[in-house]
């Protein structure tokens, strides 16, 4: 048997040490002039496709990503980890915005019957977002079944055994493939790219596509009407000694008397 | 003639809107007992304003179906037991999700936000080509909605304009529904050809009789600074004194000190609690995303400059060996 299609989903999100800021006109978040990477679900996600290749579970492993032109940066950080080539969906500006895990999803779903995947990997969510949808999404459209927080992987004759993170611990399920999974942030350390790496990356094939390549309407559901700070929390006093706080906590009635 | 007009119309109005809002909550239960997280998810159900149902699927579950019909709010209880639930499989349960709706045309399917209710609600949503909604903490109207994004740093309001609304609901947010004053009527669920492509192998649950992490009056968590999971046991110690649930940082489990089920943050619980104390905890953006709606936050960590003191009421700057040895104590007396 050769050797298993693995997709990958990643996206180029606002890095995740960023202090965000809402933009004046509470649309939005300030994006321009602001550090982005790739999903740091998503460097886990490529981490074990390429762990299967390199176990030669896997045979070719497809990097795609949906966004604006920059997405490229995203998908040759995957290629200089390891994957073999790249898929660019690439969205203007506003469509950017108003994207939606669905219609991700829809273009995820696409791409991976055009190219006869057998594994769909993608982070658990991304961290701007904070969805946790679009796998979940891909998994329904094509009707596989789908590995959600997954912290391990392995791979027997037609299917795969994957331990995931519950609510109240670990769960082992099997999948038969072809399977989505979702990676959490236990299943592995993703590599840095090397130098030598980075510059062999760019010449690996990056394919430029548009979603009506793929009959897929981007038009939102989702209107958002506003985006505003949290409430800000008053700032609280620094006690002396272990004694005050806990005469503060009785005083509260948070401490059984 | 005129008010009477506006009146009738106004009527009219509020009887369109209650007849056509029509919810469905899918419960989450273990075949025995009904998991708090559904109760809050009820609540929210309420809110929208129409008549709300519960899908109650499982092996061998008519106990919980029977605990659902008395929550009050509930209208309506849909029990299916088949021995395909086993595991809670989304596979097994969207089919089944996906044939109540066909038959009952609901225009709110709603599940806690838990890892089950994560995992179902945007399968259930791409089945029916609507956009799902993660996670939400408000209700303004029937179409809008509050959540929190950017780990929790921005607060979105939106507007849905999908013919169903697929939503989970975050428990911290919406208190919990009265459990023994309803009567809810209980039929059966209608039949679903469940998916076979995958299957439950077995489920490895971290045993403790403390209160549970996400519905816990008190959580004392513990972070990097605890240095190794032995120590977590002075943190146990002082949990059990004071009622509290014991929760960590990413870097407390990513080191192994204790398992991931316990981690607050983003990626991990988000939980409220009346007193949320943070051990050896810096603060990071991700941690604090899961437990800054803590009522009473109190921090204790030698570095002065840690991040968590601009969240805490109470901060001790001191160390935590010290430290929380002596409130086991101070806690003991009296």
């Amino acid at each position: 048997m050769s050797g298993l299609r693995v997709i990958v989903g990643c996206k180029r999100v606002i890095d995740y040490a960023v202090k965000i800021r809402v933009k004046p006109d509470k649309m939005g978040v300030v994006t321009e002039g602001v550090k982005h990477s790739m999903n740091p679900f998503d460097e886990i996600a490529i981490e074990e496709a390429i762990r299967m290749k390199e176990k030669k579970i896997a045979s070719e492993v497809i990097a795609v990503s949906c966004g604006p032109p920059q997405c490229q940066e995203t998908l040759r950080t995957a290629m200089a980890m390891g994957a073999d080539k790249a898929i660019l969906v690439e969205l203007d500006a506003k469509q950017a915005e108003t994207v939606q895990p669905l219609h991700v999803a829809k273009i995820l779903a696409k791409i991976s019957q055009e190219e006869k995947a057998d594994v769909i990997i993608v982070g658990k969510q991304a961290i701007d977002g904070d969805c946790n949808q679009t796998g979940q999404m891909t998994a329904a459209l094509l009707d596989w079944p789908q590995a959600t927080f997954a912290s391990e992987v392995i791979k027997n004759n037609g299917d795969l055994t994957v331990t995931r993170e519950v609510d109240g611990g670990l769960e082992t399920i099997k999948v038969k493939l072809p399977a989505v999974i979702t990676a959490d942030l236990r299943l592995n350390e993703p590599r840095y790219a090397t130098l030598p790496n980075i510059m062999k990356a760019k010449k690996k094939p990056l394919a430029k596509k548009k979603a009506s390549d793929y009959g897929v309407d981007l038009t939102p559901t989702h209107q958002i009407l506003s985006v505003e700070d949290p409430p800000v929390r008053e700032a609280g006093q620094k006690l002396e000694t272990t004694e005050d706080l806990v005469a503060k906590l009785r005083e509260a009635g948070l401490v059984p008397s | 003639m005129l008010s009477r007009a506006c009146l009738q119309g106004v009527r009219r109005g509020v009887h369109v809107f209650k007849r056509f809002n029509s919810t469905l909550v899918v419960v989450e239960h273990n075949n025995e007992k009904l998991t708090p997280i559904t109760l809050h998810a009820i609540t929210a159900a309420t809110k929208l304003g129409g008549e709300v149902s519960c899908l109650v699927a499982g092996s061998q579950c008519a106990k919980v179906a029977e605990e659902v019909s008395k929550v009050a709010g509930v209208k309506k209880v849909l029990l299916a037991d088949s021995d395909a639930f086993k595991g809670f499989l989304p596979e097994a349960l969207t089919p089944l999700v996906l044939a109540t709706q066909s038959q009952f045309k609901f225009t709110h399917i709603l599940a806690g936000a838990t890892a089950l209710g994560k995992s179902l609600a945007p399968r259930v949503a791409a089945k029916l080509d609507v956009s799902a909604i993660s996670d939400i903490i408000g209700i303004q109207s029937p179409d809008t909605f509050v959540r929190t994004i950017y780990a929790g740093n921005a607060i979105q309001t939106l507007k849905s304009n999908d013919s169903v609304k697929v939503i989970t609901v975050r428990g911290t947010a919406f208190d919990a529904a009265d459990a023994d004053s309803g009567s809810a009527a209980q039929e059966e669920a209608p039949a679903a050809t469940p998916s076979a492509t995958s299957e439950f192998v077995s489920q490895e649950l971290s045993k403790s009789d403390r209160p549970d992490l996400t519905s816990a009056k008190s959580v004392i968590s513990g972070g990097r600074g605890m240095k190794n999971g032995e120590n977590f046991k002075m943190l146990y110690d002082l949990a059990d004194k004071m009622g509290a649930a014991v929760g960590a940082s990413r870097a407390a489990v990513d080191a192994g000190f204790v398992p991931n089920d316990m981690q607050v943050g983003q990626t991990g619980k988000i939980v409220a609690p009346d007193l949320y104390i943070a051990v050896g905890i810096s603060g990071a953006i991700q941690h604090l995303a899961g437990m800054k709606d803590s009522k009473i936050i109190v921090a204790i960590n030698k570095d002065p400059e840690a991040p968590i003191f601009q969240v805490a009421d109470y901060g001790l700057v001191a160390d935590l060996f010290k430290v929380i040895p002596e409130m086991s104590a101070l806690v003991d007396k009296k």
